[in-house]
């Protein structure tokens, strides 16, 4: 990949060609279909992203955590609650969201990024996930408990009302952002050295490397990420409940890390894709959906445990070897 | 609320069934880790279709004698699906990542899921209890549900024989043995794949158990099975991942908060469940009765 030139070059070409296809395909979506794939589209790139800021944690930092819904949900009640409960303006109101999520980040990682094993990590991020959930389920004064926030007040601007089109595009400024800074942030030295203190856990500390410190910072920055797709989210939906929170939430997004593939950057979001596609187009058929799921998700344990993604990484990795490229 | 004794009293009792019915669940999902190391989210599964069986058998066969049928039947057709499922799928991934086995595991809950609904339906169900366990006990002068005693005679029968099986006989030997160092018992020519097999039907056949005996006291439906997989997990990590005996005092110590919790801070008592996972993750990784060697995974 550091050959530079021709391939830097490329990367270039593929990226313009897949931005003009992003800013061309909801003008197709809305003619050529309808305004459900448009909402389609907005709903892959909302799980793309808080697929691919639970990745810095899963596959970058190589912690399984169980509790992500919480900053999904955390963003977007932060969001909601502002504009619903005070006169804050929008942007106010989703500025402040992603950093409400990165403190709970920072409140949940702080205890949890110094447990070693699988299972123990996945228990202690579910219960503190499900802490969360409780307490918006339950606090009616502050959260309206289980009925949500419904009808959030979104500004004309990007009201979904009557087009899905300016809230896309709003949505794919956003999420193109943070996808950029994802990618600079996995780039970066910091990326680099969490990924080695996944595979190599010893060798990192020996070399000086403060473990718990890289791993902190790293779920911080998910959390902060996933809050602003968690805002996304409300948007969409214009409503927020607490099945947002809830810990299926959290699953939902560890089988779109491994539909896609998690050592690839663009796996999640690929998984997330599918995830959504899939659902929407099984159910139109059948109301069996977690069936289907279910048989795809094992096949993918059992033949193709790197993902689809990175079954396709493999074999694009081939063929160009075949080409002498 | 008033100090009162006689409340903390039936709180107790029903703490003590519901704890029951964690440690039925519990021991299984226990057992699996212990000996195989795998974590098994379907384990929830398993025992609501424990529940719904039981709901036909009893639909079938009216009166007392559908009850006890259920009891003995139910059970066991999970533990065959529980064998099935074992052989074809779950000792295929037994070398690799545990994140790759709980996602397997994962799926098995979307798929009986969606079986259940195919077959049961969406509808509540609600199975009776037999006429000579309906009534009330008195005791120190309160009453309680006769149920809420066989409850907690089944949760310690079972405990009971799961000792005796552990301690006393070859097969729990070589359960121990096999928890302790899988390659050497295999490497004695004793076949792990078997009693891998084995472990995971009597695993399954718990699950379905404790689903029996939880059906006359709940509505069943079909987030039953993800509801409680959460509470047994945390139960189980709580009391040392892959202990017996852990299970059994996570289990008491679970049903006691909730039991205590819905008294005094009704909207939060699962809440307390949470912290003391938390808490005990932090400050005793291993759990109460684990051994620091155990805290593997």
């Amino acid at each position: 990949m550091r050959q530079g030139g021709q391939n830097r070059s490329a990367r270039w070409l593929y990226g313009a060609m897949a931005g003009v296809a992003l800013i061309v395909l909801p003008f197709v979506l809305e003619k050529g279909f309808s305004e459900y794939y448009l909402y389609l589209a907005i709903k892959i790139m909302v799980w793309a992203l808080f697929a691919m800021s639970f990745n810095l944690v899963l596959g970058y930092g190589g912690m399984m955590s169980f509790g992500h819904a919480a900053f999904l949900g955390i963003g977007g009640y932060t969001c909601s609650l502002l504009l619903v409960k005070t006169s804050c303006s929008l942007a106010l109101a989703f500025a402040v969201a992603p950093f409400a999520a990165a403190a709970a980040g920072a409140i949940i990682g702080y205890f949890s990024v110094r447990i070693k094993g699988v299972f123990y990590f996945a228990t202690i991020t579910l219960s503190f996930a499900q802490l969360v959930f409780i307490l918006a389920f339950k606090w009616r004064s502050f959260t309206f408990g289980d009925d949500g926030i419904q009808g959030i007040p979104v500004p004309a601007l990007i009201s979904t009302d009557e087009t899905y089109i300016n809230y896309y595009f709003f949505a794919l400024i956003i999420v193109a952002i943070s996808v950029y800074l994802l990618w600079k942030i996995v780039k970066s030295p910091f990326g680099l050295m969490l990924r080695s203190l996944r595979e190599n856990p010893e060798r990192a500390t020996f070399i000086g490397m403060k473990v718990q410190n890289y791993r902190l910072i790293a779920f911080v920055i998910s959390a902060f990420f996933s809050g602003i797709a968690g805002v996304l989210y409300a948007f969409l939906e214009t409503a927020i409940s607490p099945d947002i929170l809830f810990w299926s939430m959290s699953g939902e997004v560890i089988l779109m890390g491994l539909l896609g593939g998690m050592h690839i950057f663009l796996g999640p979001a690929l998984g997330a894709a599918i995830m959504v596609l899939l659902n929407s187009f099984i159910t139109s058929y059948t109301e069996y959906w977690g069936m289907v799921l279910g048989i795809i998700l094992i096949l993918i344990v059992l033949f193709f445990p790197k993902g689809i993604g990175g079954v396709m990484f493999e074999q694009s990795q081939k063929w160009m070897r075949k080409k002498g490229v | 609320m008033d100090f009162d004794a006689s409340m903390l009293f039936i709180q107790f009792i029903s703490g003590l069934s519901r704890a029951m019915i964690l440690f039925l669940i519990a021991s299984g999902l226990t057992l699996v880790f212990g000996v195989m190391g795998v974590v098994n989210f379907a384990h929830g599964s398993f025992y609501m279709i424990g529940a719904y069986m039981a709901f036909t058998l009893t639909q079938g066969l009216t009166g007392s004698v559908g009850f006890w049928a259920a009891l003995l039947i139910a059970p066991t057709i999970v533990c065959i699906i529980g064998g099935l499922v074992e052989v074809i799928l779950l000792r295929r991934i037994y070398d690799k990542e545990h994140l790759l086995q709980i996602l397997l595991t994962y799926a098995l809950i979307f798929i009986f899921n969606d079986a259940i609904k195919m077959i049961w339906g969406v509808d509540l169900r609600i199975v009776d209890l037999p006429e000579s366990l309906a009534g009330f006990l008195t005791l120190f002068g309160h009453r309680f549900p006769v149920y809420y005693f066989f409850i907690i005679g089944v949760g310690l029968a079972v405990a009971l024989l799961l000792w005796l099986l552990l301690k006393k006989t070859r097969f729990g030997k070589l359960l121990r043995a096999s928890a302790e160092h899988r390659q050497m018992v295999d490497l004695l020519g004793y076949n792990v794949g078997g009693l891998f097999t084995l472990v995971f039907i009597m695993a399954t056949w718990l699950g379905g158990l404790s689903g029996a005996v939880i059906a006359p006291t709940v509505r069943l439906s079909l987030g039953m099975g993800i509801e409680i997989i959460i509470e047994a997990f945390i139960v189980v990590i709580v009391g040392g991942l892959g202990n017996i005996w852990g299970a059994l005092l996570g289990a008491l110590i679970a049903g006691q908060i909730y039991a205590f919790g819905i008294l005094y801070v009704p909207n939060y008592a699962m809440a307390f469940l949470f912290i003391l996972a938390a808490v005990i993750i932090i400050f005793r990784p291993y759990g109460l009765l684990g051994k620091q060697a155990q805290a593997r995974g």
